[in-house]
Parts: structure tokens; C-alpha cells; sequence
């Protein structure tokens, strides 16, 4: 083990007293709110609409779904929100983070946030995990570089304190990456980005590769992390099941727009959009009996379908659907939809409620 | 509900007490690990039968031997010992040229579609190229008819519009179809399907389960599909397996197993996965611990370190203490932790294999006594107790007695076994599994 410095060893388990107290302290609602987010990517075909006028807001604490088919813009957004996305993208719109907006900021300050205040996961954890270094020096490099003004020792014990609360227990903290299992090195590497307490993380997909127990410990840490550290959670995935478990709400995202947003019990039990009902048809549980599935595929972004972009493949398309885009409509308290089935009627001219016929959609038209 | 016909009883290929054991090289990796004799089980005594037309699932944690199982079947990796019997001859022992006549009988699906296709070859080439290295065709155009034909029959159509694609012009699903018309191609009789649908979204997964069901039917396919994912498995598989470090814990029909899963790992999986069904939502209870190493794995029973039912004969030895204390060790202080690891000479002693243990005190055998004896007070229910036979002071030590391990074998049970030492009335006073649920 360790040489143990002389130091006397600090009290323990005492709540975290730190910037995260703080934050907590704020008494601002929104963490974040975005308005009319915009994010594209140039590419020779013309811009790729990945996200779309999209507008979200995100508590302290909070944990939010975001479901949808491949390539509908999760990672897109999910990236925007951090100020992580690659050279050939641009953004319009606001994202409003504790206040700042993030957007036109200078790629430095951005930089500034990472780690104390965003944190990212991914899905594939050796990749940012060095073969040759010790758990330990992974947390200390980490650790050093955003908080400088910690003592060896006190960084140590911030590191053991985060990465016990992953179950992985002390005496394995000088131990190398590869000492470890697939699912420990996931909550090592996770371990790495909360022990910075971030104030918001972003995870996407951070389970997909992983078996059912791992996932469910890994499901179980980050609501461990929200009620201690009021982290802020957005949890790409296509995993509606654990969505359902570890959300407050769920936001559902087709083609580069949130078409449903809601708490997550309402919005999985009483879908009102078209697109969410048959998103949670397809998903393959426990009490399946029957394959479903949604013809056809979600469109190219860079020419996406006029109205709602959900209308060729929509069962319950309207005249009006390819005609008008939907505008957000409250179904219920907290509850949103963008789909003419709920309104406004003052918008729908007479007649344009009519079913609309659609053409045959082929079964390799897949996504 | 898919046609799942009733599966006639003759065997396609049977499995006979199969081992494959990587042998662990003085990579970097295993000399930092201090590991540098022995070998990993990846697969270890496994005996199964694989009857014609069924689809048999083959479920298992992430390390648990199933991919290597795969590939054995295929001659894609010699076994260590044991034999595949594939239509009289044992596919383990097959020379390569035979193996190459083998494999058209025997595909493999992958579950990464992109890595499986070559980006440089474009569908047509590609599909038919397991007609060119089988020399199953005899002109060119019969080659191309029967690239159309397969093309068709997954799906891929207008047929003219992905004969010249290539791989990056395909979605995710679109490559995966092709890499199944390319595996039914030469018509095989067995697709070995590992993890095909997980890295797809929900929706085309659903497209391409029901593909396979659609080719078993027309084709007379017999499928191992090997995945983690149970609920597809639930699904699409008439039998499961269920794996865990090398080994088969449970097998038998799947709508048995998931109505009455009887060994606690299956219980454990069952119970582990989260439903979408917003009126569900109670936390899951999860079995403790990792993983074991499979170069290292557990005496007795493997799945002992985490088995909520353990009890004596299970396999207890010095290293489940070790993860007693280090699982102790992260829900108390920092300052107690030093306290208490402080108690011992050297913690590596308790990687000690056999029945009986000595534990050094650093100073006194007494205080490490004491501590033992807490964590005993303190959780009398742990499974660890119920293995520990003696415990007592001799001089500056501590000595611990384990009871004698047990390997469990399957045991038949109606249509399933099992392989757990509850089920065995030998060993377990009432030899029932609910009787034991805490
Ligand atoms: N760097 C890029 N350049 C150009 N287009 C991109 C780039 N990254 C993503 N896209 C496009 O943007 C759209 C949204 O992609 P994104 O990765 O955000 O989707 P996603 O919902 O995360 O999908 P998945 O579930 O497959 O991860 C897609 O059409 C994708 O092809
Ligand atoms: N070529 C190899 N050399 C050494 N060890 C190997 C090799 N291939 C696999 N292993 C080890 O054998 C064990 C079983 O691996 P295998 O890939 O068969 O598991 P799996 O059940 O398919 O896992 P997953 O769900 O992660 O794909 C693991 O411990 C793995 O690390
Ligand atoms: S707006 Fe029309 S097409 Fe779009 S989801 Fe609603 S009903 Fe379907
Ligand atoms: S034999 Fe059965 S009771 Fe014993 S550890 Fe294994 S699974 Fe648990
Ligand atoms: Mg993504
Ligand atoms: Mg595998």
C-alpha cells in the first residue's frame, strides 16, 4: 500500500464541503436551459441538420432520458451542451449554463469548464484510460490539473472517497488499468470524471457494451451521484428500460428535433406522440411476444421531409402533417408534444385533419 | 409468437466435455499481473447438444466463454481438450482442409457488421465470394443469380441498387443483412449468431430478428445465438444456455428458465434487467462483487464469491475474506480502513489458496482475531461464515479452516439442469432452492 503521510487522517464521511456545496446553494432552478439550440455539419452534401431548434431545461440533481433512433442527433446535442463538438460544426441558438451562455465562448474558457463543471462519459473505457499508468497517477494527474491547490494528500483521499463510492475498495488503488475487469474499469473511469464533482455529466451510451449486472451497478452509481452531489444527469441510451429506471424525464428525439418531453412515468405510460408510441412498440422486453418495428428509417438530415419530419412514416399522418412543422403543445402538466393529433386546432385548416395516404416503405429503408 | 417448431430430437452437433484454455504467454500484461504461468478457462468442460432446427441461446456476462464456445464450433479455435461431433467427425480435430469443406456448413455471424465487411469490396463481390473460395458455382453467372437470390432473401432490395455499394454506404442494419446473406450463401445448416442485433437500435433490431426467424423457417437454419441481452433471448431462442466463467450453470427449454429460473446466477439475471414499464420501478437487487478472473477462477462453485445462497461445500477459501474485507473497506472511513489494514503483517497472505489459512498479525493475532469477530457479529447472514469451519490464534497468527470444496456438476431436472449444490440432497439439508430465500 501507500507510504501514509504523518498527517493526521482528516474526518471522514462528512458531507463534501466544496464547490459543489455551493453550486447546490444557488437557488436558481435550471442548471441549464437551452433555447432554439442549432447544431450543424458542414459537409459537401450541404449542412447536416443535426439538432434543430431544440429547447430543454435541466435542474440540479435532475436526470434526463434521451431516447431515439440512430442518427436522429443524441450524441450531437448531447456534445453541443458541453461545448464538445468537432471543428466542422456550428451552433446557434443559447445554451444557458449557470447562468453563462455557453455559446460564443472563447474554445479556452470552454476548456475551463471541462472537468469541474462537465463531465463526460463514454461508452468504451480503456480508451481513455493509460495502460501504463497507475489508478492512482490517473487521479492525481486529473486531480492536479483542475484543482491545484489540493495537497497530495488530500487529493488521495478525494480519490479513494470517489472510488469507493464505485465499489472499487483502496487497496487496489495502485493498481494498473488491466488489473481490473471490463465493468471495474468502467466505474474507475467514472470514478475519474465525478471525482471533480462536476455540477453536469453527459452519458452516452455508457452501458451499451455491457452486461445486465454491470449496467445495473452502473445505473445504481449514477443515481448515488445525483442524490449526493445534486449532479445533473442527460443519459443518451437506447435502452428505454433503463431509462426508466434512472430518469426523472425523458426526452424523445427524432430527427435532429425533441418531438415529446416529459416526466418519465407519463410520458412511457401515456406516450402522446406518434413516434414514441412506436418507440417503446419496438423495444424487445421481458413480455415480448411479438417483433414490431418501424418501417422505414430516419431521414437524411441533410434534406430531412417537410412539416413533420415523422410523417412518411407515421401511421397517424394528417394532411396537415407534411404541410406545417408541429409546434410544442402541453399535454399535460410538464408533459410536451410536437404532433398535430394534440393542436392546436386554431392552426389545422378545415379539412387538413384528413388521414393522409402514404406510400409503400420498403423494409431495408432501415436506419 | 414465432414459429417455434417442436425441435426433433436429432442432434446437429453435439458438445462433449469441451475445454478451450488460452495459455496466458509472458505478455507484458500477464508479467505485470505476476501471472505468467497458467491459463485463462475460457471454456471449461462444457457438454451440450445442438438439435437440428432449434435456436439455442447461449447467455452469459461479458468474459464467460461464450464467443470462444462460437468459434470452437466453427474450427475457428482448437479445443484443449474435449470434441465437437459434427455429423460423425469431431470438428475440434479436423485437419484444415477438412475444416475448410466444414465451414460451409457452418457461418458466423458477427456482432460488429462494420468490421466484418471489407470496406474496399462491394456487396456483390463480397456476398459472393464464399461461392469463389468453396468453388460452389459454376459460371459467373451462376454466381451473380445466386448473389441476387440471397440479396433478395435479406432483404436487401432493389437488388440492382446494393450490388455495387459498398460497406460506408450502408446503414448499420443494411451491413448486417449483408453479412447474413454472405453467411447463407453457401448453404449452411448452422449460423453461429454472436451479439448480432446488440449494436443496432431497437427498431432495426427487431428488422433483423425477424429476418433470422424468417431464414430459420425457410432455410432450415439451426442457430447458437450467443448474447447477453435476455430479453431477445427470451424471444428468439427455443433453449437457453446460461454461462458463467467457462462453464454452463443452467440449460433447458427457454420458457422453463425464465418462468422458473432455478440457479442463483440465472435469478440474479433475471432479476437485474430494467423493464420499461413506467409502473416497474423498484431498485434491482444486485449480486455483489466482480467478475473473477478466469485465470484465477473461484474453488468449488465459481459464481460462490457472489452467490447470495452459498453455503459450506460451495468452495470457500482466504481470498473470499480478502474481498469480505475490501468490500468492508469501502463503505468505512478512511482513517478505520488504515486502522484495521494496519492489524495485518502482509494482506498478499490472503491470496493463500487451500482449506486452511495463516493470517499474520502485524503486532498482536488478537486484534485481528477481534476484528474477525466483529464483522461476524455484524452480519451474522454473510455466506462467508457458513464456509469457515475453525478459526483460532496459534502464536502471532490468526488460523482459518474452510470446509472441503465441492464442484457442482449439472444435475437433470425435468427438461432442465442445473449445476448448483442446493438442487443436490447429498450435499443440501433440504435441497431447495425457495426454502433458502432470505
Ligand atoms: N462529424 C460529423 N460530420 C458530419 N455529419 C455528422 C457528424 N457527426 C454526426 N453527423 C451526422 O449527424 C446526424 C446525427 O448524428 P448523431 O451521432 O448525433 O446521432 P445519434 O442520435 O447519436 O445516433 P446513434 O444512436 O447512432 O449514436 C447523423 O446524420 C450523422 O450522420
Ligand atoms: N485470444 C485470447 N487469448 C487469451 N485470452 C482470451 C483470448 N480470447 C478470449 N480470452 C479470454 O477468455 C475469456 C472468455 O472470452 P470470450 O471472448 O469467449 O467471452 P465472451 O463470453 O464472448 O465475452 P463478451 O460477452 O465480452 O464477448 C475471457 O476471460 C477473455 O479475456
Ligand atoms: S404531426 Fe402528424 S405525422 Fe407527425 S407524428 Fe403527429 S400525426 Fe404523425
Ligand atoms: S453451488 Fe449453488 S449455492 Fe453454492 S455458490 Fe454455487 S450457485 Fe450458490
Ligand atoms: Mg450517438
Ligand atoms: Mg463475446
Amino acid at each position: 500500500m501507500s507510504a501514509d503521510r504523518d498527517r493526521p487522517p482528516e474526518p471522514e464521511d462528512a458531507p463534501p464541503a466544496d464547490s459543489r456545496s455551493e453550486s447546490s446553494a444557488r437557488t436558481s432552478t435550471e442548471l441549464l436551459a437551452v433555447r432554439d439550440l442549432r447544431i450543424w455539419y458542414g459537409t459537401d452534401r450541404g449542412p447536416v441538420r443535426a439538432v434543430d431548434r431544440v429547447s430543454l431545461d435541466l435542474a440540479p440533481g435532475q436526470a434526463l432520458g434521451l431516447v431515439g433512433e440512430s442518427g436522429c442527433g443524441k450524441s450531437t446535442l448531447g456534445r453541443g451542451l458541453l461545448g464538445m463538438l468537432p471543428p466542422a460544426a456550428a451552433t446557434d441558438g443559447e445554451i444557458r449554463f449557470q447562468g453563462r451562455n455557453l455559446i460564443g465562448m472563447s474554445p479556452a474558457r470552454l476548456r475551463s469548464l471541462h472537468g469541474p463543471a462537465h463531465g463526460m462519459i463514454f461508452q468504451e473505457p480503456l480508451t481513455r484510460l493509460d495502460p501504463l499508468m497507475r489508478v492512482s497517477e490517473h487521479f492525481e494527474e486529473t486531480l492536479h490539473t483542475h484543482q491545484p491547490d489540493l495537497t497530495r494528500d488530500e487529493a488521495r483521499h478525494r480519490a479513494l472517497s470517489a472510488l469507493r463510492g464505485m465499489g472499487i475498495p483502496p487497496t487496489r488503488y495502485r493498481s494498473y488499468p488491466h488489473e481490473f475487469s471490463g465493468g471495474m474499469r468502467q466505474r474507475i473511469m467514472i470514478a475519474l470524471t465525478l471525482v471533480l464533482r462536476p455540477a453536469f455529466v453527459v452519458a452516452d451510451e455508457p452501458t451499451t457494451a455491457l452486461d445486465v449486472l454491470v449496467e445495473a451497478q452502473i445505473v445504481r452509481i449514477l443515481a448515488d451521484l445525483r442524490r449526493n452531489f445534486a449532479t445533473a444527469l442527460l443519459l443518451i441510451t437506447h435502452n428505454l428500460g433503463i431509462v426508466a429506471e434512472s430518469c426523472d424525464r425523458v426526452a424523445v428525439m427524432y430527427a435532429g428535433r425533441i418531438v415529446e418531453e416529459g416526466d418519465v412515468r407519463q410520458v412511457f405510460g401515456a406516450p402522446a406522440h406518434p413516434y414514441t408510441r412506436e418507440l417503446l412498440a419496438s423495444t424487445i422486453s421481458l413480455a415480448t411476444t411479438e417483433l414490431h418495428y418501424i418501417p422505414g428509417a430516419p431521414p437524411d438530415l441533410v434534406d430531412p421531409p417537410p412539416g413533420c419530419r415523422f410523417h412518411p412514416r407515421c401511421p397517424e399522418a394528417m394532411r396537415v402533417c407534411p404541410a406545417r412543422d408541429p409546434v410544442d403543445v402541453e399535454v399535460d402538466v410538464g408533459h410536451r408534444a410536437a404532433c398535430w393529433l394534440h393542436g392546436p386546432e386554431s392552426l389545422v385548416p378545415p379539412g387538413m385533419d384528413a388521414r393522409l395516404t402514404q406510400g409503400a416503405i420498403g423494409v431495408a429503408d432501415e436506419a | 409468437m414465432p414459429t417455434k417448431p417442436d425441435p426433433t430430437d436429432d442432434a446437429l452437433i453435439e458438445v462433449r466435455d469441451l475445454s478451450v484454455h488460452y495459455r496466458l504467454g509472458g505478455s507484458a500484461a500477464a508479467r505485470l499481473l505476476g501471472r505468467d504461468t497458467g491459463a485463462v478457462r475460457a471454456v471449461d468442460g462444457v457438454s451440450f447438444v445442438l438439435r437440428r432446427g432449434e435456436v439455442l441461446g447461449l447467455v452469459g456476462e461479458s468474459g464467460s466463454g461464450k464467443t470462444t464456445l462460437g468459434r470452437a464450433m466453427l474450427g475457428l479455435v482448437r479445443p484443449t481438450s474435449g470434441r465437437i461431433l459434427y455429423r460423425g467427425r469431431d470438428i475440434g480435430a479436423a485437419r484444415e482442409r477438412d475444416l475448410r469443406r466444414l465451414r460451409r456448413d457452418l457461418q458466423m455471424i458477427f456482432q460488429d457488421p462494420h468490421a466484418a465487411l471489407n470496406p474496399a469490396m462491394d456487396l456483390g463481390t463480397a456476398i459472393g465470394h464464399p461461392l469463389r473460395i468453396h468453388r460452389l458455382a459454376a459460371t459467373p453467372a451462376a454466381r451473380h443469380r445466386r448473389v441476387v437470390e440471397a440479396l433478395e432473401r435479406v432483404g436487401l432490395v432493389p437488388v440492382e441498387q446494393f450490388l455495387g455499394k459498398y460497406p460506408a454506404d450502408l446503414s448499420g442494419g443494411q451491413k448486417q443483412r449483408a453479412v447474413i446473406a454472405r453467411a447463407i450463401i453457401s448453404g449452411p445448416s448452422l449460423l453461429v449468431a454472436d451479439e448480432p442485433v446488440s449494436m443496432l437500435d431497437m427498431s432495426v433490431r427487431a428488422k433483423i430478428l425477424d429476418l433470422m426467424l424468417e431464414l430459420r423457417r425457410d432455410l432450415g437454419l439451426t442457430y447458437l445465438y450467443i448474447t447477453h441481452d435476455l430479453a431477445t433471448a427470451k424471444f428468439f431462442c427455443d433453449r437457453v444456455a446460461i454461462c458463467y466463467l467457462g462453464k454452463i450453470v443452467e440449460i433447458g427449454p427457454t420458457t422453463q428458465i425464465f418462468a422458473e429460473p432455478r440457479h442463483p446466477y440465472t435469478r440474479a439475471l433475471l432479476a437485474a434487467i430494467p423493464e420499461p414499464d413506467p409502473s416497474r420501478t423498484v431498485m434491482r437487487d444486485l449480486p455483489r462483487g466482480e467478475i473473477p478472473d478466469a485465470a484465477r477462477p473461484p474453488t468449488g462453485c465459481a459464481f460462490h464469491p457472489r452467490c447470495p445462497h452459498a453455503f459450506g461445500p460451495c468452495g470457500w477459501e482466504a481470498r473470499d475474506l480478502r474481498a469480505l474485507l475490501e468490500s468492508r473497506w469501502t463503505r468505512i472511513g478512511d482513517d478505520r480502513y488504515r486502522a484495521e489494514q494496519s492489524l495485518f503483517a502482509d494482506l498478499a497472505e490472503l491470496d493463500t489458496p487451500g482449506r486452511r489459512i495463516q493470517i499474520r498479525a502485524a503486532a498482536n493475532a488478537q486484534g485481528l482475531l477481534d476484528l474477525l469477530t466483529e464483522m461476524r457479529a455484524v452480519d451474522p447472514a454473510e455466506p462467508f461464515w457458513r464456509g469457515v469451519t475453525d478459526i483460532q490464534i496459534d502464536g502471532d497468527r490468526v488460523v482459518i479452516e474452510f470446509a472441503p470444496p465441492v464442484e457442482p456438476h449439472l444435475l437433470p431436472m425435468d427438461e432442465v439442469a442445473v449445476s448448483c449444490h442446493l438442487y443436490d440432497a447429498n450435499l443440501s439439508p433440504d435441497a431447495q432452492v425457495s426454502d433458502r430465500t432470505p
